[in-house]
């Protein structure tokens, strides 16, 4: 390797996107070069102080205001007024539902239901959107259940049941340790067609809070359930009848 | 233009990504305003478009057509941004050259303008990877080049960004700039 192929080469071992074999005879190179050694300190303080200078310039709320405004108005464009009509139907009779509901159940809600229970089901919804975003989904990657299981070794107090259950159409895709109420647990990620399945797994009463069985939230399906002293929650987009097949899955 | 499923789930996966559209606009465009109205745009081509986004990367399928919008843009308002190989002369929007560069009130400043005078495919690609830390396959997609070529351009960015913020020593001398960060941190 010379130095004319090492000055790009530079850059993908900085970023680590070399290869191990590139990787390997490039640092066979810095060996003896004592100019890229230099140049790749150069590039590592340079990185450092873009980083340093917070260069990122975040979206300006008025981008996100006009931009809904836009989509909106382009909606309403697309009907008559009809639709307008049934829509004041809807929320009106859903505004009378909801003063009916409060008035007949909020005494009877707030005895049977722990406050943590919302609060425990609004972090599995986080925890699912966020391990949707690119990067956030696995921390071990495997279809082997036999990969997956020990992983978790050494990293949580408890072992969660972890089972391939492909043969199902349920393939295991992974798992992750996730955070729920400051509390670290075990999650299985599956999949179902092109969908993601979240399975959270924690033992018997670690989280202070029992989840509603089953329910649907921004456009996620939850059910939870318990077995075998353990809890699961299992969250997606799939429908509810895919999920209550995994469920029992996980019971067996 | 969508069904409610649809709209919910554009909101659940493509509306994240709105601060990466508004940043890449940004420094496309070295401009705010411009910046803002681009993204504006490029978000409802993505709502129109969203039944036909596969459910691959959606940063950077944002990403990509961000990034059209903004050479559509700089064709129609600036095309002289398209062509400029490196920007010696005073220029708008702001009057950077190396020697305002150089003498910017601040490391950050410093650092801004200095980033502002590379030619726009340079930038984009170290917006991406230092700002944005897409990895190279991220940028090859969104920039629609090979791997190999996102790595030989990022090279010859970083290289001509070091010899913007050290006009007249050589490499080894770049050390104010860094050593004033470092000592921030």
């Amino acid at each position: 390797m010379n130095c004319e192929n090492s000055r790009t080469l530079l850059h993908g071992y900085l970023d680590g996107e070399l290869d191990a074999m590139r990787a390997q005879e490039f640092e066979q190179h810095l060996e003896n070069c004592s100019q890229c050694i230099a140049q790749l300190e150069e590039q590592e303080k340079l990185r450092g102080a873009l980083q340093a200078a917070q260069l990122y310039e975040r979206a300006p709320e008025s981008l996100t205001r006009k931009f809904r405004r836009q989509i909106a108005r382009a909606e309403s464009d697309r009907g008559w007024q009809w639709p307008r009509i049934w829509q004041w139907a809807a929320v009106s009779a859903a505004m009378l539902l909801v003063v009916a509901m409060t008035s007949l159940g909020v005494q009877r809600f707030l005895a049977t239901r722990a406050p943590g229970q919302q609060a425990l089901l609004a972090e599995v919804i986080d925890a699912h959107v966020r391990s949707l975003q690119p990067g956030h989904l696995t921390d071990v990657i495997s279809t082997d259940q036999h990969t997956v299981k020990p992983w978790f070794d050494g990293k949580l107090d408890y072992i969660p049941p972890v089972r391939d259950l492909a043969e199902s159409g349920f393939p295991l895709v992974g798992g992750r340790l996730d955070v729920l109420n400051g509390r670290s647990v075990a999650v299985l990620v599956y999949a179902r067609r092109k969908h993601l399945i979240n399975v959270f797994v924690w033992p018997e009463g670690k989280q202070n809070a029992e989840l509603p069985t089953a329910g649907s939230r921004n456009g996620f399906q939850w059910i939870y359930s318990s077995t075998h002293g353990m809890e699961f929650c299992a969250i997606s987009d799939v429908s509810a009848a895919d999920l209550h097949s995994l469920t029992e899955l996980l019971q067996e | 233009m969508l069904e409610a499923e649809d709209r919910e789930r554009f909101e659940r996966v493509v509306m994240p990504h709105q601060d990466a559209a508004f940043n890449l606009a940004r420094w496309l465009l070295r401009n705010r305003t411009d910046a803002e109205d681009v993204t504006q745009e490029a978000l409802v081509r993505a709502y129109r478009f969203f039944t036909g986004f596969n459910g691959g990367d959606a940063r950077a399928w944002l990403l990509q057509i961000v990034r059209n919008a903004c050479y559509t843009w700089m064709e129609k308002n600036r095309a002289v941004d398209l062509t400029t190989e490196f920007d010696e002369r005073v220029h708008q929007p702001g009057t950077t050259t190396p020697e305002t560069a150089a003498v910017a009130a601040n490391e950050r400043e410093r650092l801004m303008k200095a980033l502002e005078l590379l030619p726009v495919r340079s930038r984009e690609v170290i917006v991406l990877r230092e700002l944005e830390g897409c990895s190279y396959k991220e940028i090859a997609s969104i920039a629609a080049m090979p791997i190999g070529t996102v790595m030989s351009t990022l090279a010859r960015a970083r290289e001509r960004l070091l010899e913007i913020l050290q006009p007249e020593s050589g490499r080894v001398a770049m050390t104010p700039l860094v050593k004033g960060v470092r000592r921030e941190l």
